[in-house]
C-alpha cells in the first residue's frame, strides 16, 4: 500500500474520504472528444449518481476509471492515492469493480465459473471454484443476493445476471462498485430488489457510483448527483437539495417538461378493434388469452404490464408479424387479414402503422442508410418508383423531410442508421410511420433508451397524432411513460387483460397490483384473476 | 468375417484415424479461443513436406518431426497475425494457408528434390518405426484378448500414442486447468475476458501456437510414419475431414476421438472393399474409394443436429469502439 497523499486526505475531505477522485480527464475517440476535462470526487460509503443523455460521457468515464479505455490525461486517484490505470485487473486491485450495461458474461459457463473467470488462484481451477462457492455462500448472506452457483448463465432471468456480475466483482474485493445503466433491462420488481442490495452495500461501507439517465432512481437512491452533458461535466450536486426538473435542465441545456402537456381525449368512432383475439409465442406457448379491446379516434390507449406477459405477441399479432391462433382484428370496421408472410405489408396498406418494440432488431435495418430505412415496408410504394426500379430520387426526398420535421440529429440521409443515437434511431422510425397518415399507430416500447430531450419530443408527436383524430395501440413497460400519455390504461397480466384504469385516477400503487395480477376493486368482474391469489 | 480380418480393419482404423485425430484436436484449440480454423489442411501439408524434407536429408525422424512442428507452427502463427493482429477475415486467411502450402510444397519439392515435388524415399532412421509394447509377443497367445493387445493396440507408431493420449490432456486442459477456463471464454466471450483483466489477444496467439504444433505432429505422420517421404498434396483434404469432425464433435475432446474414429474406420473399410463385389458386380474403385467423404457430408448434414460453435468464433476482437 503507497502512504496517503496528506494533502489529499487533508484538504476539504469528508469525514469518510474520498473514494474516488478524477481530475482533467479527457478522451477523443477519432473525432469525437467523448470526456472534456472532467473533475469527479465520490465520497467513501456513499450512492454516487452519474446522469446524462445518450452519448453525454458517461460511460466512456468510467471505462476510464475502470481501465478498459485509457485516458489521454488526466489524473485518478483512488482512496487519496494517485495511481495511472492501466487496465481492468490493475482496476480490480484497486478495489474497483464495474457491472457493464450489456453483461460481461459467458452465457453457457455456470455462475461459478463466470465468478472465478480472471480470478483463479491457480493453474487448476477446482481449489477456485471450491473456494468461490464457499465465499458465495458468505456473500449472499452479507447482501442478500440470492443465485445457484451451479446455474448456467443463459437459464437465469436478466436479474439474477445481473445479480452474478455484482456477486463478481464483490469476489474481487470490490470497494467501489459502478454500474452503469443497472435498470435498463430489469422489470420493475428486479429494480427493487437491486436497490435494495445498492442499500446494503452502501451500509456494509461499500461505494456505489450509478449511471443512469433514469431521474427517478436518481431521487429515489443516490446521495449525491453528477450530470454530464457533451463530453464535460456540468455540475455535482447533492440528491436532498435538487430536484428532478433541475437535473434534466442541466442534462439537456434548457428547460424540459416531464409532465407531458396535452388537453383532453375527444375520441371519435371505433377504428382499430380487437375481438377474442389467440396467440402463442415461437415455442407454441399461447401468450395472449382471449383478449378484446378497442381503440377510438382521437384516444390513446396504454396497455401497462410487465414485460413478458404476452404484450409483445399482442402486438406482433396486430401489426401482422406474427400469425394469430384464433379472434379478428378490425381496422374501421373492416377485417384485417393478417395471416401469412405478407400480414404486415396488408396491415400496412390498410392504414395500420406500426412502430415495433426493438427498432435496432425489427424497425431498422442498422447497416442501411438513413434514406434507405426512411422508406423500410413502403418501398412497394408507387411514390418510391414503378415496377423494378426504386426512385432514389423521391426516397431521399422523404428521407430528408422526416429528418426536418422531427429534427433527426445529424441531419444526414447517407449515414448508416446504427450511427445515429438511439432517440434518433427512434425518430426515423416514428417519422416514417407517422408521416404516412395512418388511421391507427401501434407503438412498442417508444422512449425505452432514448434521452430526455428526444422523450419529450415523443410524447409530443404522439399526442399530436392523437389530436388528429388518429386511433393509437401504445405498450409500454414504463408505467409512467403509460400514466401521463394514455388515456386509458388496460393493465396485461398473463396474456390477459385484468383491468381497465383511468390515469387521472388510479394510482401507481393500483397498477402495480394489476400488473402483478393481484385481484383489485378497479379490476372489472369476470376476468378470472381471483385465483391468482396474493404474492408471498 | 473371422477376428483376424476384423483386427486387420480396426487397426487400419486407428492408423488412419491417428492424423484426423491429432489435427482435430489442434483445430479444438483455435476454435474454442474464437478463431475459426480451416488452415488445419494447409497446416499440415506444410508440416508434411517440411518433415519427409528433413528427414530424407538428415536421415533421422526426430529431426523431420521437429522441423514438421517449427513450420506448421510458423504457419500458424502467419494465419494468426491476420487473424487476431491484423483483425483479418480467418476464413480468407485460413484459405489462403491453404493455398500457400499447396503451392509451395509442390514448388519447393521440385526444386529441392527435381521428383516432381517428391520428397525421396526415407531409409532407416528416416521414418518412424512402429512400437511393440510390453509383453505384446507374450501375451498374443491369450484367446481373443491377446491378438487385440498384440495386434490392435501394440505395435503402431509413436505419434499415435501422442494422438490418443492427446485427448485425455486437451479434455484435461480445457476443462480443468484456469488456461482452459479462460480459452473457452475467450471463444465465447471476448469482452467478459477483457474486463475480467486478461489479455484476448494473447490467449489467442497461444492457441495458436498449440494449434500450430499439434498440426505439426499430424502432417509428420503422413510423410515420416504412415508413409516415407513427401508426395504431393498428400493430406488428400484429411485437414477438411478433420474440421468436420470437430464441428460434429461440438468441439468436444472425447467426441472427438470416436468422431475420428469413425471416419478413420469408413477409410479402413474403403480399403478393405476396394476389389468387392457387388451382386456379382465388380464396384468401380472409386466409387468406394469417394465413400468416405460421401458419408461424412451426409452425417455432417443429416445427424449432426444443431451445432452450435463458439459464439465469437469467427470475429476479430476489438476493443476501442
Amino acid at each position: 500500500m503507497n502512504p496517503q497523499r496528506p494533502e489529499t486526505a487533508a484538504a476539504s475531505a469528508p469525514a469518510n474520504g474520498w473514494a474516488i477522485e478524477l481530475e482533467k480527464i479527457n478522451k477523443r475517440f477519432g473525432a469525437v472528444h467523448a470526456n472534456k476535462d472532467i473533475d469527479l470526487k465520490v465520497q467513501r460509503g456513499t450512492i454516487h449518481g452519474i446522469v446524462g443523455e445518450n452519448g453525454a460521457g458517461k460511460s466512456t468515464l468510467m471505462s476510464i476509471l475502470y481501465g478498459f479505455y485509457t485516458a489521454d490525461s488526466g489524473t485518478i486517484r483512488v482512496n487519496g492515492t494517485q495511481h495511472a490505470i492501466t487496465d481492468s485487473r490493475h482496476a480490480l486491485a484497486l478495489g474497483i469493480g464495474m457491472v457493464h450495461q450489456h453483461f460481461m458474461l459467458v452465457d453457457n459457463f455456470s455462475v461459478l465459473e463466470n465468478i472465478v473467470l480472471g480470478a483463479e488462484d491457480s493453474g487448476f481451477i477446482k481449489p477456485s471454484l471450491d473456494r468461490a462457492r464457499k465465499e458465495l455462500d458468505r456473500l449472499e448472506a452479507e447482501y442478500d443476493l440470492e443465485v445457484d452457483p451451479d446455474a448456467i448463465i443463459e437459464d437465469i432471468s436478466v436479474g439474477q445476471q445481473q445479480r452474478v456480475e455484482i456477486l463478481k466483482a464483490l469476489y474481487r474485493g470490490a470497494e467501489t462498485l459502478i454500474l452503469d445503466e443497472p435498470t435498463g433491462v430489469l422489470t420493475p420488481k428486479e429494480a427493487d430488489d437491486l436497490f435494495r442490495v445498492l442499500r446494503t452495500l452502501r451500509e456494509q461501507g461499500k461505494t456505489v457510483i450509478l449511471i443512469t439517465h433514469k431521474l427517478r432512481e436518481i431521487m429515489a437512491i443516490t446521495d449525491s448527483v453528477s450530470v454530464m452533458r457533451q463530453g464535460e461535466m456540468v455540475a455535482t450536486l447533492e440528491t436532498a437539495a435538487t430536484s428532478p426538473e433541475e437535473i434534466a435542465e442541466l442534462m439537456v441545456g434548457r428547460r424540459v417538461l416531464l409532465q407531458v402537456d396535452k388537453g383532453p381525449a375527444n375520441p371519435g368512432k371505433t377504428l382499430l378493434e380487437v375481438q377474442n383475439l389467440v396467440v402463442a409465442d415461437d415455442m407454441g406457448v399461447t401468450r395472449v388469452k382471449d383478449v378484446s379491446f378497442s381503440v377510438r379516434a382521437g384516444e390513446i390507449i396504454g396497455i401497462a404490464g410487465v414485460s413478458g406477459n404476452g404484450q409483445s405477441e399482442l402486438l406482433e399479432s396486430i401489426s401482422g408479424m406474427r400469425d394469430q391462433q384464433a379472434g379478428n382484428v378490425l381496422l374501421n370496421g373492416q377485417p384485417l387479414s393478417l395471416e401469412g408472410d405478407d400480414g404486415a405489408a396488408r396491415a400496412r396498406a390498410a392504414g395500420l402503422a406500426h412502430v415495433p418494440e426493438d427498432r435496432q432488431r425489427m424497425g431498422l435495418v442498422t447497416t442501411f442508410s438513413e434514406w434507405e430505412n426512411a422508406i423500410l415496408g413502403y418501398q412497394d410504394s408507387p411514390e418510391y418508383g414503378a415496377g423494378a426500379l426504386l426512385d432514389i430520387g423521391a426516397a431521399k426526398q422523404a428521407a430528408a423531410n422526416h429528418i426536418k420535421l422531427f429534427d433527426v440529429r445529424p441531419a444526414n440521409i447517407g449515414l448508416k442508421t446504427s450511427l445515429f443515437s438511439g432517440g434518433n434511431q427512434q425518430k426515423i422510425v416514428l417519422a416514417r410511420e407517422m408521416e404516412r397518415d395512418p388511421d391507427v399507430l401501434v407503438i412498442g416500447q417508444p422512449t425505452r433508451g432514448v434521452d430526455i430531450g428526444a422523450i419529450e419530443f415523443i410524447h409530443k408527436e404522439i399526442i399530436k397524432m392523437r389530436d388528429e383524430g388518429k386511433a393509437i395501440l401504445l405498450v409500454s413497460v414504463e408505467l409512467d411513460e403509460i400514466r401521463s400519455l394514455a388515456d386509458r390504461i388496460l393493465v396485461m397480466f398473463d396474456g390477459v387483460i385484468v383491468g381497465e384504469a383511468d390515469p387521472a385516477t388510479a394510482t401507481e400503487g393500483e397498477l402495480g397490483l394489476m400488473m402483478a395480477g393481484i385481484n383489485n376493486k378497479t379490476a372489472p368482474r369476470g376476468l378470472g384473476i381471483a385465483e391468482q391469489g396474493p404474492l408471498p | 468375417m473371422d477376428l483376424a480380418v476384423i483386427l486387420s480393419i480396426l487397426d487400419a482404423t486407428i492408423r488412419l484415424s491417428t492424423p484426423l485425430l491429432l489435427a482435430c484436436l489442434a483445430g479444438m484449440y483455435s476454435e474454442r479461443a474464437g478463431l475459426f480454423d480451416i488452415g488445419l489442411e494447409g497446416k499440415m501439408l506444410a508440416a508434411a513436406f517440411a518433415a519427409g524434407a528433413v528427414a530424407a536429408i538428415s536421415g533421422s525422424a526426430w529431426l523431420g518431426l521437429m522441423a514438421g512442428m517449427v513450420v506448421s507452427l510458423g504457419t500458424s502463427l502467419l494465419q494468426g497475425v491476420a487473424a487476431i493482429s491484423l483483425k483479418g477475415n480467418q476464413l480468407i486467411a485460413g484459405v489462403a494457408i491453404n493455398m500457400l502450402a499447396a503451392g509451395m510444397t509442390t514448388f519447393l519439392g521440385q526444386t529441392w528434390f527435381h521428383q516432381g515435388g517428391r520428397t525421396p524415399p526415407l531409409g532407416e532412421g528416416g521414418r518412424f518405426e512402429t512400437i511393440t509394447l510390453p509383453f505384446a509377443n507374450e501375451l498374443a497367445g491369450v484367446p481373443i484378448l491377446g491378438p487385440i493387445y498384440a495386434d490392435l493396440i501394440s505395435g503402431h507408431y509413436i505419434l499415435v500414442y501422442i494422438a490418443f493420449i492427446m485427448v485425455a490432456v486437451t479434455w484435461f486442459v480445457l476443462f480443468r486447468t484456469r488456461f482452459g477456463l479462460r480459452l473457452r471464454a475467450v471463444g465465447e466471450n471476448p469482452k467478459a475476458v477483457d474486463t475480467a483483466g486478461i489479455s484476448v489477444v494473447k490467449l489467442r496467439y497461444q492457441a495458436v501456437i498449440i494449434t500450430g504444433l499439434l498440426c505439426g505432429l499430424a502432417g509428420a505422420y503422413f510423410s515420416i510414419a504412415q508413409g516415407s517421404g513427401f508426395g504431393n498434396n498428400m493430406t488428400a483434404g484429411k485437414g477438411y475431414i478433420a474440421l468436420a469432425a470437430l464441428i460434429f464433435a461440438k468441439w468436444k475432446p472425447v467426441p472427438a476421438m470416436f468422431t475420428c474414429l469413425l471416419f478413420g474406420f469408413l477409410d479402413a473399410l474403403q480399403i478393405r472393399l476396394q476389389s468387392a463385389e457387388l451382386f456379382g458386380i465388380e464396384v468401380p474403385v472409386q466409387a468406394i474409394q469417394a465413400l468416405p467423404y460421401v458419408l461424412t457430408v451426409v452425417l455432417l448434414a443429416g445427424f449432426i443436429g444443431k451445432a452450435v460453435g463458439p459464439k465469437a468464433g469467427g470475429v476479430p476482437y476489438t476493443k476501442e469502439r
